[in-house]
């Protein structure tokens, strides 16, 4: 039988779903979301995608502190005379269903005037009259059906920065001109001396002086500006022969129309600026849904429930947590400093600062870091540290996130820029002397003429179009990268350092084998019903793997906190838990996670969790092992070990319990041997090394949940396609250098007829767009060739 | 005067009208999001009011058949 799907959220219902109207549910959260939509007149949401909802989640108490008006002053983008803007981001949205809910919000509630989605960011701006509607109740409403979003302290202190559009209106510019410039010099490409163009090539010439002046002045001074940079720096980078390419033909350009010389190289100007910015514009695609910026900001809250010392609760800013004030986490809400628990019982998911999968006990007193997330009742704690001295905050305060990696990276562009330069310059003087001693009345011509046609427009697109394309491609393969700068720093490096849990191991599925005496069935019925009870993520875990059995009431089920638990019917009791509570001393497999169990008081045996490692992860390190240097930097314990070595290539180095600091430091030490390092690692624990390596990748399970701070973002089904894409990255190098070569022969056409002092306007004015059409035909074929290639390796191993 | 200047004057105009239209069309944030757009000019147009008011009639009459 065809399991039954949940009719808004799409999951498995299990064995009793809730029913209405013919409609079955997995749980009565997903129905109270189908009643919400169908009573206001927005079923419609269901036909559009079916089982497209999310089940609501449990809300209670957690956005109280958007009942404190300055922390709503901070998250809201406008607010006039009652009528408020605020852009939330909610991860959900995925379909156009979620769409056309968020933008009929206004149905739910009167008090929301209108909301705008922007898919590609997950955002929704929602315009709201705050006297019929407040934050809270908007927010809680979304909630509510599904649509939680998601608010982090990184809202917090966010500048309200407006988007930088400044390429936009640049090429839009550059466009405009060209265009109307090429409808102006059209007419003196064929007919010279004609009578009627006589008559009126100076209203032309000028018309075209008018429409550079922009393109010139305003559209290409970002080429002005890094030439200027890059003289300071010496550093001989390509926008210097492009800056001079455009400054000689303006300048001559207008010299000759002044003169009355000739029609000047407005078109070529104007083209040149445009083909450029094009490729600017080209190579400038972001994921603008996952932000490689990510600090622990985005993981804290704003604000957390600080007891004061008259046992009222109110909600603090947790950047005001000061040593020594007594804070109330619930489940599932983030430690936000360094404290000591002084109430409750604690279990910790410290998965995201550390890597470890399982949750950690603490008991009144301990200490508890910032970071970790509570699983389990609510806790008291007291805060020892500030927000920004806690152990976590503090890895950020490392210089290596102060710095930009971009900043000191020179591109292939730029060193060929170099060579280019000083040969185009050689070139030209040279060719000037020698007409000084020809003719020297065409000196200047030539001078200016070799400086024109050697205008490098062809190598500058080379690149952008070549990069920009693989970053499109990869991005279809599951693999983000930040910029294309990435990808000629992918195609370099020697070294590749894994994390290792959440890395190469999954979290989904762990690997469960029992070791001991064979179970009875009576027991096995009675191990299944007493793990049904308890919460404890092994237990559940436990609970899936076992087989089905029939519902028995136990007469006696305790849960000893850290130690185990203990089910009985009248007849046997069974013990579940660490070796010491079931009575067993003996301990084979202290380091690997294990459950053990006794029956009646006679011990039985134990479960032993192993890590599940991703799919192809030995085939991957394998095919990397003859290539890369290969390293494991874990901060788990050594307990896997045994299994690694197996499993991974003879003689790669592992490392065990690092330290998120460590792994930095040892990502820097490999950097001063002259190595370039690619990290791959998953959580904040890896940030530092993400952020001192060379590339830095992450890995998710899921590409739109967070990731920490990183240059690329690699989904993990796709773990195994890893050294194919960095195969790919060299093979796009290659293509830019086989650009580099065809624009070079389009250069030294172009400098023939410029040494030779027989440059035409028209004749630059075909060569450039020509040289530039073909770059961008040879290297959007060849990458496309290269995108389909990957594909068909990729299809083949599923 | 000739004509041509009247024409290239008149050609100009129209091509700075546009050109304006897309500086303002950028400044408003038209092209910032590409593709929601293209999603929400498929949805089906609102619901007329008399419509939906009708819709309501049917889910009462249901609810009172259901109490019944």
């Amino acid at each position: 039988m065809d399991k039954v799907r949940c009719y808004h959220c799409g999951d498995d219902c299990g064995k009793n779903p809730i029913n209405l109207k013919d409609k079955n549910f997995c749980c009565v959260g997903c129905k109270t979301v189908y009643e919400i939509f169908s009573n206001n007149d927005l079923s419609y949401y269901y036909d559009l995608q079916s089982a497209a909802g999310a089940p609501p989640k449990e809300v209670e108490g957690k956005y109280d502190f958007l009942d404190s008006s300055n922390i709503v002053e901070k998250l809201i983008e406008f607010n006039d005379n009652g009528i408020q803007i605020i852009n939330l981001y909610i991860p959900h949205i995925h379909c156009s269903s979620c769409i056309w809910i968020l933008e009929n919000l206004n149905k739910l509630n009167k008090g929301i005037n209108s909301s705008q989605v922007d898919f590609p960011k997950k955002t929704v701006r929602v315009t709201f009259n705050s006297h019929k509607v407040s934050l809270k109740e908007l927010v809680l409403l979304m909630s509510r059906i599904g649509y939680e979003p998601y608010i982090s302290l990184d809202d917090f202190d966010r500048a309200k920065k407006s988007k930088d559009r400044g390429l936009s209106y640049k090429l839009g510019i550059a466009g405009f001109a060209f265009g109307n410039v090429m409808f102006l010099s059209f007419p003196e490409y064929f007919e010279v001396g004609e009578f009627w163009l006589e008559q009126f090539k100076g209203v032309f010439r000028w018309l075209m002086f008018a429409f550079s002046l922009p393109v010139v002045f305003y559209a290409a001074q970002d080429y002005f500006i890094s030439a200027y940079k890059g003289i300071r720096s010496r550093f001989l980078n390509i926008d210097i022969p492009i800056a001079l390419g455009i400054l000689v033909l303006f300048l001559r350009s207008t010299v000759e129309i002044i003169f009355d010389w000739g029609s000047g190289f407005f078109d070529s100007l104007t083209g040149l600026v445009f083909f450029l910015l094009l490729g600017k514009f080209f190579q400038q695609k972001t994921y603008s849904y996952l932000s490689f910026e990510r600090d622990y900001k985005s993981y804290f809250p704003i604000a957390v429930t600080r007891i004061t010392s008259n046992n009222t609760e109110e909600n603090t800013q947790v950047y005001d947590i000061k040593a020594g004030d007594r804070l109330l986490i619930r489940n599932g809400e983030l430690i936000p400093v360094d404290a000591i628990l002084t109430n409750g019982n604690a279990r910790i998911d410290y998965s995201f600062v550390t890597g470890e999968s399982e949750p950690v006990e603490k008991i009144s007193g301990d200490k508890v870091y910032a970071g970790g997330k509570q699983i389990s009742s609510a806790i008291e704690i007291e805060a020892i540290k500030s927000v920004s001295q806690s152990y976590l905050t503090q890895l950020w305060s490392n210089a290596v996130f102060q710095q930009d990696k971009s900043g000191s990276f020179q591109t292939l562009t730029d060193g060929i820029g170099k060579r280019f330069t000083i040969a185009v310059l050689i070139i030209a003087f040279v060719s000037s002397i020698i007409w000084l001693i020809l003719d020297p009345s065409k000196t200047i011509n030539v001078f200016t003429a070799v400086l024109i046609i050697a205008c490098p427009c062809a190598i500058a697109l080379a690149a952008p179009f070549t990069l920009g394309n693989m970053l499109r491609i990869f991005g279809r393969h599951g693999f983000y990268l930040r910029d294309t700068q990435t990808i000629e720093q992918l195609a370099q490096i020697d070294t590749a350092i894994f994390d290792k849990t959440g890395t190469i191991t999954t979290a989904e599925k762990g690997n469960v084998y029992y070791e001991g005496l064979e179970l009875t069935s009576e027991e096995e019925s009675l191990l299944k019903n007493t793990l049904r009870s308890s919460n404890h993520p092994l237990s559940r875990k436990l609970y899936d793997m076992l087989a089905e059995q029939n519902i028995v009431p136990l007469e006696e089920y305790e849960e000893y906190l850290g130690q185990g638990i203990k089910g009985a019917t009248v007849k046997d009791s069974v013990k579940i838990g660490s070796a010491a509570f079931v009575g067993h001393s003996d301990i084979k497999n202290r380091d690997s996670t294990s459950v053990h169990l006794s029956s009646n008081d006679q011990y039985k045996g134990c479960f032993i969790f192993q890590n599940q490692y991703r799919e192809g992860v030995e085939e991957t390190f394998k095919t990397m092992a003859s290539d890369l240097e290969l390293a494991i930097l874990s901060g788990d314990n050594a307990g896997e070990r045994a299994n690694l070595t197996k499993l991974l290539p003879e003689g790669t180095p592992l490392y065990f319990n690092q330290k998120p600091d460590s792994k930095l430091q040892f990502i820097k030490t490999l950097q001063d041997q002259n190595k370039k390092v690619m990290m791959v690692g998953d959580g904040l624990n890896d940030a530092g090394a993400l952020a001192q390596s060379n590339v830095g990748i992450a890995i998710s399970e899921n590409v739109n949940v967070f990731s920490p701070a990183c240059d690329g973002i690699l989904d993990a089904k796709n773990f195994k396609s890893l050294y194919p894409y960095i195969l790919a990255t060299r093979k796009a190098i290659k293509i830019i250098k086989l650009s580099f070569m065809l624009s070079l022969m389009y250069n030294v056409v172009g400098l023939y007829f410029a040494v030779t002092g027989q440059l035409q306007p028209v004749i630059a004015a075909i060569l450039m767009p020509l040289s530039s059409i073909s770059i961008v035909i040879f290297t959007t074929v060849t990458t496309n060739l290269l995108g389909r290639k990957l594909k068909s390796e990729q299809s083949s191993w599923k | 005067m000739s004509v041509i200047y009247l024409l290239l004057t008149l050609s100009i105009v129209v091509a700075v009208i546009f050109f304006a239209a897309f500086i303002m069309a950028t400044k408003s944030g038209q092209f910032d999001d590409s593709y929601t757009p293209s999603v929400r000019m498929l949805f089906e147009d609102e619901l007329v009011k008399s419509s939906s008011k009708k819709t309501e009639k049917i889910a009462n009459q249901k609810d009172e058949n259901q109490k019944l």
